[in-house]
């Protein structure tokens, strides 16, 4: 498996939020605005990527019975160290990330690509899974904060769209709204997932079936 | 017997690795933290204060556990800045940030936290909202939003954060006007 096939496998093929469903809580709650859904995704993109590499690193080394403690003190700490930093340097950043920082802990995703890639591979593989996955997480993060905002708030990273006119869709920014959004987006995508496969099974077979009676 | 020991020994190594560098970065990023602290401080003072020439977190006073910063120009006192906060808010406190005339009159007053809903509650923290409360006292506006019977304006869909601004405005310029003499030191007071 290269670097760029680990890449873009957390982006389309295994999207964490829409094709793992992994990490729904704070997708749910950030998700009310582009700016939140930015700020989370580089945020945990970048304990994602930290995670993988020590657990990559040491994963010889931990015992299967212990390897959950193990990781959880790890990723725990890689974020009290975000935390730390950002009030440090990044104060403007930190009050916009505010309670969502602390929240990057119990965040399933990165648990979850530590135990099921960053325990099982190379370094090198590891930061690949994780830019990736950060990235599909991210992406979708945007995707549910631009739909809510642009309907709840008739507004683009703060910008207003629609003018002062438009009565604003409420519910879309209120938690039904996440739903809704989430539930759309899920559809959409797995409905395009199933119409891809099967057309490259198709191309697939015929492009064989070719070859075979050039043959 | 052998494997427990095992399992014991990585997870203190991880969690003493761990513990160690934790207080490393905190010990490093402490100053900074400090400074950003005080940065913030001031800024949120200077937002709602008049221009002045002393640093007012060190001109400081503390009444029932509420600090006062007093900011004065050429050694008069020109403004006092305070936090004030209300529980009503719809999701947890809010506090405000005021910057009061020595006669009890709001210079402005600015949001320094709040977890109301985005996009209904948080449009407290817009300039329309805040601004209305400038140049009012306790004397010369009815302190409740207009659903109430008040001078204020409500949000559309959110009258509790309104409500909750309103009534911790109030309880501040009423905690100042009580303890008013203390703070001025009962001198140079510019009215």
């Amino acid at each position: 498996m290269s670097f760029s096939k680990e890449l873009i496998r957390g982006i389309w093929k295994e999207n964490p939020i829409f094709i793992l469903v992994l990490g729904m809580c704070p997708t749910l709650a950030v998700s009310t605005s582009v700016i939140n859904g930015i700020g989370m995704g580089i945020a945990t993109t970048f304990v994602l990527i930290c995670s993988n590499i020590v657990i990559s690193l040491i994963r010889s080394y931990v015992p299967d019975q212990v390897r959950i403690p193990v990781y959880i003190v790890l990723i725990a700490s890689f974020v009290t160290v975000v935390d730390l930093v950002m009030s440090g340097f990044f104060r403007s950043l930190y009050h916009a990330l505010g309670i969502f920082i602390p929240l990057i802990v119990v965040n399933c995703i990165i648990l979850g690509r530590a135990e099921a890639f960053a325990s099982k591979n190379s370094v090198f593989l590891s930061i690949a899974d994780a830019i990736g996955m950060g990235a599909g997480f991210t992406l979708a993060l945007v995707m549910l904060g631009s739909i809510r905002e642009l309907l709840g708030n008739g507004s683009l990273l703060g910008l207003s769209i629609f003018g002062s006119g438009y009565e604003p869709a409420l519910v879309m920014i209120l938690p039904p709204g996440a739903f809704f959004t989430l539930g759309i987006l899920t559809g959409v995508f797995s409905a395009v997932a199933k119409y891809r496969s099967k057309k490259w099974r198709k191309y697939v077979s015929q492009d064989l079936g070719k070859t075979a009676v050039v043959r | 017997m052998k494997e427990v020991i095992r399992l014991v020994a990585v997870l203190t190594v991880v969690c003493v690795l761990a513990g160690l560098s934790l207080s490393y970065v905190s010990e490093a990023t402490e100053e900074a933290r400090a400074y950003q602290d005080r940065l913030e401080l001031l800024n949120s003072l200077n937002m709602v204060l008049p221009e002045h020439d002393n640093e007012p977190d060190n001109d400081a006073v503390i009444i029932d556990g509420i600090t006062y910063y007093v900011s004065k120009k050429d050694g008069e006192i020109n403004g006092v800045a305070f936090a004030t906060s209300s529980d009503k808010g719809y999701s947890g406190t809010i506090r405000v940030m005021m910057g009061i005339k020595p006669d009890g009159e709001i210079i402005t007053i600015g949001i320094l936290e709040q977890k109301e809903t985005p996009g209904l509650g948080t449009k407290i923290t817009e300039d329309w909202f805040l601004d209305q409360y400038k140049g009012k006292s306790l004397e010369n506006a009815r302190w409740a939003v207009k659903k109430d019977g008040g001078d204020f304006e409500q949000i559309s869909g959110a009258t509790i954060s309104p409500r909750a601004v309103t009534s911790a405005v109030r309880t501040g310029l009423e905690t100042y006007e009580k303890n008013k003499h203390e703070i001025l030191g009962g001198s140079d007071v510019v009215q």
